[in-house]
């Protein structure tokens, strides 16, 4: 049954809407259109090739489309946003870490988001992303390298200031 | 290092953290973290940014299916959004496609045989793996969120490992497998005195629904193996037959009204 086999998928894609849309209501917006999408245009798909990427190279272009829609829309918050939202009631720390975690991604390009999530939380070969996302491979690598240093700057500024906070 | 290997780059780093190296290179890797503290300590770094994404994003995020028999576990809200999911989907698409060509197209292969495609790379898995000493598992029990959401995302369903400490078995991890024709998982476990079971399981339209436990040896290996329609599982030890009835017997107990026990 198409509709099993694609409701499999279903989890993953949520997960991977929620991370790239910056509110709940837009990740909903995006995973609809893109079962929505694939749904109507199943015959597109190629029996015996791998589903799943299929379903994510749907999923970039909806995200794609959605962005271009939605230009000029404030997307994420802004610097001062995040000053006052550090300053919130403290939390426990694995609330604290998802709380920073969330915040440094949104701070990523869409562009280095989509990659990062694709490798590490899809676990996705780098060819798969790159075919996903219509890219060549060294494009993906560096991508992928930038994203994980601004990340890793970010949370590592968080780490920082919480210290500092805290004395 | 021989002299035909390009130098190490960044590139290689990603992939050594992302697990995409090719085995020749991840020694190269390898030695070249060991030497270089500054690189070692940036793949540390982006191997926590890795749990940390895995754990806020991953497949933990969600409600997720145990690896249980279905008749064993409390059937929770996840299938009544799996079934909203279908059910959508089946009304977006009625009306939009005629079913034959679909059915046609996504019609399932021939039933797998239990024996060829479950029990024989169960027991061989197990018989490979077990002794081993340095690399029983390609993921440890300290990482589970990781392994969980690893062999979930390969085997295109969620998969966790059972908690068998109730036996006496502690997980220790888990490794990805080649099966017949698709991907497995197993997961091993050990007891105090070092005896060790895996729990080996991979999809396959095995049909017939709920199926009930059954026993089968291989040289040296038990197997009790159970199908629940769409998953085959395979618990695999050096061990008495009984010891591994106790095991499942405890790690997935039976509901009234099911077929149960070894037959």
């Amino acid at each position: 049954m198409p509709q099993d086999a694609i409701t499999a998928h279903i989890p993953s894609l949520r997960r991977y809407a929620r991370a790239l849309a910056p509110d709940p209501d837009r990740a909903e917006d995006l995973l609809q259109d893109c079962l929505e999408r694939a749904c109507c245009r199943m015959y597109l798909w190629t029996p015996g090739t791998d589903l799943r990427a299929w379903l994510f190279t749907i999923m970039h272009n909806v995200h794609l489309n959605q962005q271009r829609r939605l230009r000029g829309e404030p997307r994420f918050v802004t610097v001062d946003e995040i000053g006052d939202e550090a300053a919130a009631a403290p939390a426990g720390d694995d609330a604290l870490q998802a709380r920073d975690l969330g915040r440094a991604l949104s701070l990523l390009p869409d562009s280095q988001r989509e990659v990062l999530l694709l490798v590490v939380v899809e676990a996705m070969r780098y060819e798969q992303v790159a075919a996903i996302l219509e890219l060549p491979i060294g494009t993906v690598m560096s991508r992928l390298h930038r994203a994980r240093e601004r990340l890793r700057q970010l949370m590592d500024t968080d780490r920082s200031r919480g210290l500092r906070r805290v004395k | 290092m021989t002299s035909q290997q390009p130098p190490i780059d960044d590139a290689d780093l990603h992939a050594y953290v992302d697990d995409q190296l090719p085995p020749e290179r991840r020694v190269l890797v390898q030695a070249h973290l060991d030497a270089d503290p500054d690189a070692r300590a940036r793949v540390q770094r982006y191997r926590e940014l890795n749990l940390m994404l895995v754990r806020h994003y991953g497949a933990g995020g969600e409600p997720v299916h145990p690896a249980q028999p279905a008749h064993s576990r409390p059937r929770p809200r996840r299938r009544g959004l799996a079934i909203a999911a279908a059910a959508s989907l089946a009304g977006l698409c009625s009306g939009m496609l005629g079913g034959g060509a679909l059915g046609y197209r996504l019609a399932s292969a021939a039933a797998p045989s239990i024996e060829s495609d479950l029990v024989a790379p169960a027991a061989f898995a197990h018989a490979v793996y077990a002794p081993e000493q340095r690399h029983p598992v390609e993921v440890t029990a300290d990482q589970e969120s990781h392994l969980v959401a690893w062999l979930s995302n390969r085997l295109h369903r969620d998969v966790r490992p059972p908690d068998l400490s109730g036996s006496g078995y502690q997980l220790i991890g888990g490794r990805l497998l080649p099966s017949t024709d698709r991907m497995a998982a197993q997961f091993m476990y050990q007891s105090d005195d070092g005896r060790r079971v895996t729990l080996y399981l991979r999809a396959g339209a095995w049909g017939g629904g709920q199926q009930p436990f059954r026993h089968s040896a291989r040289d040296q290996v038990n197997v009790l193996y159970w199908t629940d329609g769409t998953v085959g599982y395979a618990l695999s030890g050096a061990v008495e037959q009984a010891e591994l009835s106790r095991i499942a017997d405890l790690a997935f107990p039976p509901k009234p009204g099911y077929p149960h026990g070894p037959v």
